[in-house]
Protein backbone atom coordinates (compact mmCIF):
# COMPACT_ATOMS: atom_id res chain seq x y z
CA UNK A 1 0.00 0.00 0.00
CA UNK A 2 2.82 2.52 1.08
CA UNK A 3 4.40 1.47 -2.47
CA UNK A 4 1.20 2.19 -4.52
CA UNK A 5 0.97 5.61 -2.59
CA UNK A 6 4.64 6.39 -3.13
CA UNK A 7 4.08 5.60 -6.98
CA UNK A 8 1.22 7.74 -7.09
CA UNK A 9 2.08 10.69 -4.98
CA UNK A 10 5.38 11.15 -7.44
CA UNK A 11 4.43 14.58 -9.21
CA UNK A 12 7.41 14.16 -11.38
CA UNK A 13 6.73 11.31 -13.46
CA UNK A 14 3.88 13.34 -15.19
CA UNK A 15 7.25 14.76 -17.03
CA UNK A 16 8.43 11.82 -18.16
CA UNK A 17 9.50 11.31 -21.72
CA UNK A 18 9.26 7.43 -22.84
CA UNK A 19 9.26 6.64 -25.95
CA UNK A 20 7.26 5.19 -28.57
CA UNK A 21 9.50 4.19 -31.99
CA UNK A 22 12.65 3.84 -31.59
CA UNK A 23 14.36 6.07 -34.46
CA UNK A 24 18.36 6.79 -34.68
CA UNK A 25 19.73 8.78 -37.23
CA UNK A 26 23.46 9.39 -36.99
CA UNK A 27 23.50 7.87 -33.67
CA UNK A 28 21.42 10.43 -32.40
CA UNK A 29 18.14 9.33 -30.57
CA UNK A 30 15.40 10.99 -32.53
CA UNK A 31 12.71 8.91 -31.11
CA UNK A 32 8.94 9.97 -31.33
CA UNK A 33 8.34 9.69 -27.78
CA UNK A 34 4.48 10.85 -25.92
CA UNK A 35 6.25 14.69 -25.90
CA UNK A 36 6.51 14.48 -29.42
CA UNK A 37 2.93 12.90 -30.09
CA UNK A 38 1.26 15.24 -28.23
CA UNK A 39 2.86 17.93 -29.98
CA UNK A 40 1.38 16.57 -32.74
CA UNK A 41 -2.13 16.16 -31.85
CA UNK A 42 -1.82 20.23 -30.95
CA UNK A 43 -0.65 20.78 -34.07
CA UNK A 44 -2.82 18.61 -36.14
CA UNK A 45 -6.05 20.14 -33.82
CA UNK A 46 -4.87 23.73 -35.02
CA UNK A 47 -4.35 22.82 -38.60
CA UNK A 48 -7.98 21.06 -38.70
CA UNK A 49 -9.58 23.70 -37.13
CA UNK A 50 -8.39 26.66 -38.71
CA UNK A 51 -7.97 24.83 -41.75
CA UNK A 52 -11.83 24.05 -41.81
CA UNK A 53 -12.78 27.37 -40.89
CA UNK A 54 -10.52 29.09 -43.92
CA UNK A 55 -11.76 26.07 -46.16
CA UNK A 56 -15.35 26.64 -45.45
CA UNK A 57 -15.10 30.10 -45.34
CA UNK A 58 -19.08 31.29 -45.27
CA UNK A 59 -20.21 34.82 -45.60
CA UNK A 60 -21.87 34.05 -42.35
CA UNK A 61 -19.92 32.00 -40.32
CA UNK A 62 -20.83 29.22 -38.18
CA UNK A 63 -19.80 28.86 -34.44
CA UNK A 64 -16.45 27.18 -34.82
CA UNK A 65 -15.55 29.12 -38.13
CA UNK A 66 -16.77 32.59 -35.78
CA UNK A 67 -14.39 31.26 -33.11
CA UNK A 68 -11.50 31.17 -35.28
CA UNK A 69 -11.83 34.62 -36.87
CA UNK A 70 -12.13 35.95 -33.54
CA UNK A 71 -8.58 34.17 -32.73
CA UNK A 72 -7.37 35.67 -36.15
CA UNK A 73 -8.19 38.63 -35.31
CA UNK A 74 -7.29 38.66 -31.84
CA UNK A 75 -3.67 37.98 -32.79
CA UNK A 76 -3.69 40.32 -35.33
CA UNK A 77 -4.56 43.04 -32.99
CA UNK A 78 -1.82 42.27 -30.80
CA UNK A 79 0.85 42.35 -33.11
CA UNK A 80 -0.66 45.89 -34.55
CA UNK A 81 -0.97 47.27 -31.70
CA UNK A 82 2.59 45.92 -30.27
CA UNK A 83 4.19 45.87 -33.13
CA UNK A 84 2.87 48.62 -35.51
CA UNK A 85 1.57 47.62 -39.42
CA UNK A 86 4.65 47.16 -40.28
CA UNK A 87 4.60 44.20 -37.45
CA UNK A 88 2.05 42.53 -39.60
CA UNK A 89 4.65 40.43 -41.80
CA UNK A 90 5.65 38.25 -38.59
CA UNK A 91 2.12 37.94 -38.22
CA UNK A 92 1.63 34.60 -39.37
CA UNK A 93 4.93 33.55 -37.31
CA UNK A 94 2.90 35.07 -34.13
CA UNK A 95 -0.03 33.31 -34.73
CA UNK A 96 1.90 30.05 -35.61
CA UNK A 97 3.56 31.07 -31.42
CA UNK A 98 0.56 32.10 -29.27
CA UNK A 99 -1.59 28.64 -31.04
CA UNK A 100 1.30 25.92 -30.47
CA UNK A 101 1.73 27.47 -27.15
CA UNK A 102 -1.85 27.85 -26.28
CA UNK A 103 -2.94 23.84 -27.51
CA UNK A 104 0.46 22.77 -25.90
CA UNK A 105 -0.87 24.42 -22.26
CA UNK A 106 -4.38 23.19 -23.27
CA UNK A 107 -4.34 19.99 -23.69
CA UNK A 108 -1.73 19.79 -20.89
CA UNK A 109 -4.66 20.69 -19.00
CA UNK A 110 -6.47 17.16 -19.96
CA UNK A 111 -5.56 14.11 -17.19
CA UNK A 112 -2.73 11.84 -18.24
CA UNK A 113 -2.03 14.06 -21.03
CA UNK A 114 1.38 15.08 -21.61
CA UNK A 115 2.32 18.91 -21.25
CA UNK A 116 5.03 19.52 -23.65
CA UNK A 117 5.48 23.30 -22.89
CA UNK A 118 6.46 22.30 -19.24
CA UNK A 119 9.82 20.92 -20.79
CA UNK A 120 12.54 24.10 -20.64
CA UNK A 121 14.14 22.00 -23.98
CA UNK A 122 11.16 23.49 -25.81
CA UNK A 123 10.34 26.61 -24.45
CA UNK A 124 14.44 27.17 -24.49
CA UNK A 125 14.12 26.51 -28.54
CA UNK A 126 10.81 28.43 -28.96
CA UNK A 127 12.49 31.02 -27.21
CA UNK A 128 15.80 31.25 -29.19
CA UNK A 129 13.74 31.07 -32.35
CA UNK A 130 12.01 34.29 -31.09
CA UNK A 131 15.32 36.08 -30.42
CA UNK A 132 17.11 34.99 -33.01
CA UNK A 133 14.68 36.35 -35.29
CA UNK A 134 14.65 39.82 -33.73
CA UNK A 135 18.55 39.96 -34.10
CA UNK A 136 18.59 38.96 -37.49
CA UNK A 137 15.81 40.94 -38.58
CA UNK A 138 16.96 44.16 -36.84
CA UNK A 139 20.35 43.86 -38.00
CA UNK A 140 19.07 43.03 -42.14
CA UNK A 141 16.52 45.62 -41.33
CA UNK A 142 18.37 48.66 -39.48
CA UNK A 143 22.20 47.33 -39.94
CA UNK A 144 24.38 49.08 -37.41
CA UNK A 145 21.06 50.95 -35.99
CA UNK A 146 20.09 48.18 -34.68
CA UNK A 147 22.37 48.43 -31.96
CA UNK A 148 20.86 51.85 -30.70
CA UNK A 149 18.70 49.52 -28.95
CA UNK A 150 21.08 49.55 -25.97
CA UNK A 151 21.97 52.83 -26.12
CA UNK A 152 18.71 55.05 -26.28
CA UNK A 153 18.88 58.75 -27.31
CA UNK A 154 19.30 61.70 -25.06
CA UNK A 155 21.01 60.64 -22.40
CA UNK A 156 24.20 62.07 -20.43
CA UNK A 157 27.72 60.56 -21.75
CA UNK A 158 28.35 58.89 -18.53
CA UNK A 159 25.21 57.72 -18.13
CA UNK A 160 25.88 55.63 -21.07
CA UNK A 161 28.69 53.74 -18.91
CA UNK A 162 25.37 52.14 -16.76
CA UNK A 163 23.08 52.18 -18.88
CA UNK A 164 24.66 49.95 -22.29
CA UNK A 165 25.54 47.14 -19.93
CA UNK A 166 22.34 47.18 -18.34
CA UNK A 167 20.29 47.17 -21.42
CA UNK A 168 22.82 44.46 -23.03
CA UNK A 169 22.37 42.30 -19.67
CA UNK A 170 18.27 42.65 -20.20
CA UNK A 171 18.92 42.07 -23.64
CA UNK A 172 20.38 38.70 -23.29
CA UNK A 173 17.81 38.05 -20.45
CA UNK A 174 15.17 37.92 -22.81
CA UNK A 175 15.20 35.01 -23.77
CA UNK A 176 15.87 33.64 -20.68
CA UNK A 177 12.99 34.81 -18.91
CA UNK A 178 10.79 33.97 -21.84
CA UNK A 179 11.69 30.36 -21.89
CA UNK A 180 11.50 30.09 -17.97
CA UNK A 181 8.14 31.89 -17.81
CA UNK A 182 6.57 29.30 -19.30
CA UNK A 183 8.16 26.60 -18.98
CA UNK A 184 8.31 27.13 -14.60
CA UNK A 185 4.83 28.19 -15.01
CA UNK A 186 3.42 24.93 -16.77
CA UNK A 187 5.45 22.75 -14.44
CA UNK A 188 4.87 24.37 -11.40
CA UNK A 189 1.04 24.64 -12.29
CA UNK A 190 0.82 20.79 -13.35
CA UNK A 191 3.10 19.48 -10.14
CA UNK A 192 0.75 21.58 -7.98
CA UNK A 193 -2.44 20.03 -9.67
CA UNK A 194 -0.59 16.55 -9.15
CA UNK A 195 -0.32 17.02 -5.60
CA UNK A 196 -3.41 18.06 -4.55
CA UNK A 197 -5.55 15.54 -6.25
CA UNK A 198 -3.10 12.68 -5.26
CA UNK A 199 -3.35 14.38 -1.53
CA UNK A 200 -7.50 14.09 -2.17
CA UNK A 201 -7.14 10.68 -3.25
CA UNK A 202 -4.63 9.18 -0.23
CA UNK A 203 -7.22 11.21 2.26
CA UNK A 204 -10.07 9.31 1.02
CA UNK A 205 -8.53 6.35 0.97
CA UNK A 206 -7.32 6.65 4.34
CA UNK A 207 -10.96 7.79 5.23
CA UNK A 208 -12.64 4.28 4.02
CA UNK A 209 -9.97 2.51 5.57
CA UNK A 210 -11.30 3.54 8.58
CA UNK A 211 -9.88 7.07 9.77
CA UNK A 212 -13.19 9.54 9.31
CA UNK A 213 -11.86 12.42 10.08
CA UNK A 214 -9.49 12.66 7.17
CA UNK A 215 -12.34 12.55 4.80
CA UNK A 216 -13.12 16.09 5.64
CA UNK A 217 -9.59 17.58 4.83
CA UNK A 218 -9.78 15.11 1.61
CA UNK A 219 -12.61 17.41 0.52
CA UNK A 220 -10.71 20.68 1.35
CA UNK A 221 -7.62 18.86 -0.72
CA UNK A 222 -10.43 17.80 -3.49
CA UNK A 223 -11.93 21.74 -3.52
CA UNK A 224 -8.30 22.85 -3.39
CA UNK A 225 -7.59 20.61 -6.29
CA UNK A 226 -10.82 21.88 -8.49
CA UNK A 227 -9.81 25.76 -7.62
CA UNK A 228 -6.22 25.22 -8.90
CA UNK A 229 -7.72 23.61 -11.81
CA UNK A 230 -9.15 26.58 -12.40
CA UNK A 231 -5.77 28.88 -12.04
CA UNK A 232 -4.51 26.89 -14.11
CA UNK A 233 -6.67 27.23 -17.04
CA UNK A 234 -6.16 30.85 -16.75
CA UNK A 235 -2.57 30.60 -16.22
CA UNK A 236 -2.11 28.41 -19.55
CA UNK A 237 -4.19 30.68 -21.38
CA UNK A 238 -2.58 33.37 -20.05
CA UNK A 239 1.15 32.39 -20.08
CA UNK A 240 0.38 31.52 -24.45
CA UNK A 241 -0.99 35.35 -24.47
CA UNK A 242 2.13 36.66 -22.41
CA UNK A 243 4.35 34.68 -24.95
CA UNK A 244 2.94 36.02 -28.23
CA UNK A 245 2.70 39.66 -26.66
CA UNK A 246 6.34 39.83 -25.32
CA UNK A 247 7.65 38.20 -29.18
CA UNK A 248 5.63 41.21 -30.43
CA UNK A 249 7.34 43.61 -28.18
CA UNK A 250 10.76 42.09 -28.78
CA UNK A 251 9.66 42.38 -32.88
CA UNK A 252 9.17 45.78 -32.41
CA UNK A 253 12.45 46.26 -30.99
CA UNK A 254 14.01 44.85 -34.10
CA UNK A 255 11.57 46.73 -36.24
CA UNK A 256 12.14 49.86 -34.44
CA UNK A 257 15.32 49.84 -32.72
CA UNK A 258 15.40 53.22 -31.12
CA UNK A 259 12.32 53.49 -29.48
CA UNK B 1 14.39 15.49 -6.64
CA UNK B 2 18.05 15.87 -8.23
CA UNK B 3 18.25 19.08 -9.96
CA UNK B 4 21.58 18.22 -10.85
CA UNK B 5 21.20 15.65 -13.05
CA UNK B 6 21.44 17.28 -16.18
CA UNK B 7 25.23 17.44 -15.33
CA UNK B 8 24.91 13.79 -14.78
CA UNK B 9 25.16 11.29 -17.55
CA UNK B 10 21.92 10.48 -19.66
CA UNK B 11 22.37 7.12 -18.63
CA UNK B 12 22.44 7.68 -15.05
CA UNK B 13 19.24 9.73 -15.27
CA UNK B 14 17.24 7.42 -17.44
CA UNK B 15 17.84 5.02 -14.81
CA UNK B 16 17.31 6.76 -12.17
CA UNK B 17 13.44 7.18 -13.06
CA UNK B 18 11.51 8.69 -10.39
CA UNK B 19 13.98 9.82 -8.41
CA UNK B 20 15.70 12.53 -11.61
CA UNK B 21 13.83 15.46 -12.61
CA UNK B 22 12.53 14.23 -16.66
CA UNK B 23 12.45 17.76 -18.02
CA UNK B 24 16.44 18.21 -17.30
CA UNK B 25 17.16 15.00 -18.56
CA UNK B 26 19.14 15.31 -21.70
CA UNK B 27 18.67 11.91 -23.47
CA UNK B 28 15.31 13.60 -24.84
CA UNK B 29 16.84 16.97 -25.62
CA UNK B 30 17.65 16.13 -29.55
CA UNK B 31 14.50 14.00 -29.86
CA UNK B 32 11.97 17.13 -28.83
CA UNK B 33 14.22 20.04 -30.93
CA UNK B 34 13.97 17.49 -33.79
CA UNK B 35 10.07 16.94 -33.57
CA UNK B 36 9.76 20.84 -32.12
CA UNK B 37 11.69 21.58 -35.40
CA UNK B 38 9.37 19.67 -38.05
CA UNK B 39 5.83 20.08 -36.33
CA UNK B 40 6.23 23.95 -35.54
CA UNK B 41 7.67 23.91 -39.17
CA UNK B 42 4.85 22.05 -40.69
CA UNK B 43 2.72 23.79 -38.63
CA UNK B 44 4.13 27.42 -39.84
CA UNK B 45 4.25 26.70 -43.24
CA UNK B 46 0.72 25.49 -43.08
CA UNK B 47 -0.84 28.64 -41.26
CA UNK B 48 1.40 31.15 -43.20
CA UNK B 49 0.80 29.80 -46.55
CA UNK B 50 -2.88 27.89 -46.88
CA UNK B 51 -5.04 28.67 -43.53
CA UNK B 52 -4.03 32.20 -42.86
CA UNK B 53 -4.37 33.95 -46.10
CA UNK B 54 -7.38 32.03 -46.82
CA UNK B 55 -8.84 32.97 -43.19
CA UNK B 56 -8.17 36.58 -43.71
CA UNK B 57 -9.69 36.53 -47.24
CA UNK B 58 -12.86 35.42 -45.72
CA UNK B 59 -12.45 38.37 -43.15
CA UNK B 60 -11.63 40.97 -45.70
CA UNK B 61 -14.68 39.57 -48.26
CA UNK B 62 -17.27 39.67 -45.39
CA UNK B 63 -16.09 43.49 -44.61
CA UNK B 64 -16.43 44.07 -48.31
CA UNK B 65 -19.80 42.48 -49.05
CA UNK B 66 -20.73 45.15 -45.47
CA UNK B 67 -19.40 47.53 -46.85
CA UNK B 68 -21.09 47.48 -50.22
CA UNK B 69 -24.56 46.97 -48.76
CA UNK B 70 -24.21 49.97 -46.90
CA UNK B 71 -23.44 51.87 -49.74
CA UNK B 72 -25.94 49.77 -51.59
CA UNK B 73 -28.39 50.82 -48.76
CA UNK B 74 -26.99 54.40 -48.87
CA UNK B 75 -27.83 54.61 -53.12
CA UNK B 76 -31.19 53.15 -52.71
CA UNK B 77 -31.84 55.60 -49.47
CA UNK B 78 -30.84 58.60 -52.29
CA UNK B 79 -33.11 57.20 -54.60
CA UNK B 80 -36.17 57.26 -52.59
CA UNK B 81 -35.24 60.66 -51.70
CA UNK B 82 -35.63 61.45 -55.10
CA UNK B 83 -38.53 59.87 -55.64
CA UNK B 84 -40.28 61.41 -52.67
CA UNK B 85 -39.24 64.51 -53.99
CA UNK B 86 -40.32 63.90 -57.15
CA UNK B 87 -43.85 63.02 -56.05
CA UNK B 88 -43.81 65.97 -54.21
CA UNK B 89 -43.07 68.00 -57.22
CA UNK B 90 -45.95 65.95 -59.20
CA UNK B 91 -48.09 66.43 -56.48
CA UNK B 92 -47.95 70.48 -56.23
CA UNK B 93 -48.29 70.58 -60.08
CA UNK B 94 -51.27 68.54 -60.03
CA UNK B 95 -52.75 71.06 -56.97
CA UNK B 96 -52.10 73.75 -58.82
CA UNK B 97 -53.65 72.69 -62.21
CA UNK B 98 -56.74 71.05 -60.59
CA UNK B 99 -56.41 74.69 -58.85
CA UNK B 100 -56.61 76.21 -62.25
CA UNK B 101 -59.12 74.05 -63.78
CA UNK B 102 -61.91 74.79 -60.41
CA UNK B 103 -61.24 78.72 -61.05
CA UNK B 104 -61.68 78.23 -64.79
CA UNK B 105 -65.28 76.96 -64.39
CA UNK B 106 -65.99 79.00 -61.51
CA UNK B 107 -65.21 82.23 -64.60
CA UNK B 108 -67.12 80.42 -66.83
CA UNK B 109 -69.97 79.98 -64.96
CA UNK B 110 -69.93 83.24 -63.48
CA UNK B 111 -70.23 84.85 -67.22
CA UNK B 112 -73.18 82.32 -68.08
CA UNK B 113 -74.81 83.92 -64.87
CA UNK B 114 -73.89 87.41 -65.62
CA UNK B 115 -75.20 86.50 -69.52
CA UNK B 116 -78.27 85.07 -68.49
CA UNK B 117 -78.75 88.03 -66.21
CA UNK B 118 -78.49 90.48 -68.76
CA UNK B 119 -80.76 88.91 -71.46
CA UNK B 120 -83.26 88.15 -68.39
CA UNK B 121 -83.01 92.17 -67.66
CA UNK B 122 -83.49 93.15 -71.23
CA UNK B 123 -86.41 91.26 -71.22
CA UNK B 124 -88.16 92.36 -68.65
CA UNK B 125 -86.87 96.42 -69.79
CA UNK B 126 -88.73 95.48 -72.66
CA UNK B 127 -91.71 94.29 -71.17
CA UNK B 128 -91.60 97.26 -68.47
CA UNK B 129 -91.40 99.46 -71.57
CA UNK B 130 -94.40 98.00 -73.74
CA UNK B 131 -96.35 98.08 -70.81
CA UNK B 132 -95.61 101.99 -69.60
CA UNK B 133 -96.36 102.72 -73.27
CA UNK B 134 -99.52 100.57 -73.04
CA UNK B 135 -100.43 102.62 -69.65
CA UNK B 136 -99.43 106.01 -71.26
CA UNK B 137 -101.67 105.07 -74.55
CA UNK B 138 -104.47 104.05 -72.06
CA UNK B 139 -103.92 107.08 -69.86
CA UNK B 140 -104.30 109.06 -73.13
CA UNK B 141 -107.26 107.64 -74.98
CA UNK B 142 -108.88 108.13 -70.82
CA UNK B 143 -107.97 111.58 -71.23
CA UNK B 144 -109.64 112.52 -74.14
CA UNK B 145 -112.63 110.93 -73.27
CA UNK B 146 -112.56 112.96 -70.48
CA UNK B 147 -112.62 116.18 -72.65
CA UNK B 148 -115.01 114.72 -75.04
CA UNK B 149 -117.28 113.66 -71.91
CA UNK B 150 -116.55 117.18 -70.01
CA UNK B 151 -116.61 119.23 -73.34
CA UNK B 152 -120.22 117.29 -74.00
CA UNK B 153 -121.18 118.10 -70.55
CA UNK B 154 -120.46 121.95 -70.69
CA UNK B 155 -122.58 121.95 -74.33
CA UNK B 156 -125.31 120.86 -72.18
CA UNK B 157 -125.48 121.98 -69.74
CA UNK B 158 -124.87 125.47 -71.12
CA UNK B 159 -127.58 124.37 -73.54
CA UNK B 160 -130.27 123.59 -70.55
CA UNK B 161 -129.13 127.63 -69.47
CA UNK B 162 -129.89 128.92 -72.77
CA UNK B 163 -126.72 130.27 -74.09
CA UNK B 164 -125.48 127.48 -76.85
CA UNK B 165 -121.63 127.27 -77.85
CA UNK B 166 -119.92 125.72 -80.27
CA UNK B 167 -118.07 122.61 -79.52
CA UNK B 168 -114.89 124.18 -80.07
CA UNK B 169 -115.44 126.81 -78.15
CA UNK B 170 -116.67 124.15 -74.85
CA UNK B 171 -113.21 122.34 -75.41
CA UNK B 172 -111.16 125.34 -75.43
CA UNK B 173 -112.73 126.22 -72.14
CA UNK B 174 -112.43 122.82 -70.56
CA UNK B 175 -108.58 122.79 -71.63
CA UNK B 176 -108.44 125.71 -69.91
CA UNK B 177 -110.24 124.67 -66.85
CA UNK B 178 -108.48 121.27 -66.85
CA UNK B 179 -105.47 122.74 -67.36
CA UNK B 180 -105.67 125.45 -64.55
CA UNK B 181 -106.51 122.63 -62.32
CA UNK B 182 -103.57 120.47 -63.26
Amino acid sequence: MNLSFHQMADPMSQFEVKKLFELQIGGIDLSFTNAAFYMLLGVSLIIVFFGLAASRGKLIPSRSQSIAEIGYGFVANMVRSTAGEEGLKFFPFVFTLFFFVFFANMIGMVPYAFTTTSHIVVTGALALLVISIVIIYGLYKNGLKFFKLFAPSGAPFFIYLILVPIEVISFIARPVTLALRLFANMLAGHIMLKLFATFAAQLFAAALAGTALLGVVGVLAFAMGIAINALELLVAGLQAYIFAILTCVYLNDALHPSH
Amino acid sequence: MNFLSLAAPAANGEAAGGASFPPFDPWHFPSQLFWLAILFGILYLALSRFILPKLGGVIENREDTIADSLDEAARLNEQSKEAKQQQDLALAEARGKARDTAEKAREKVEAEIAAETAKVDAELGERLADAEARIQTLRNNAMSNVEQIATSATQAMLGRLGVTVTEADARQAVARNTQQEG
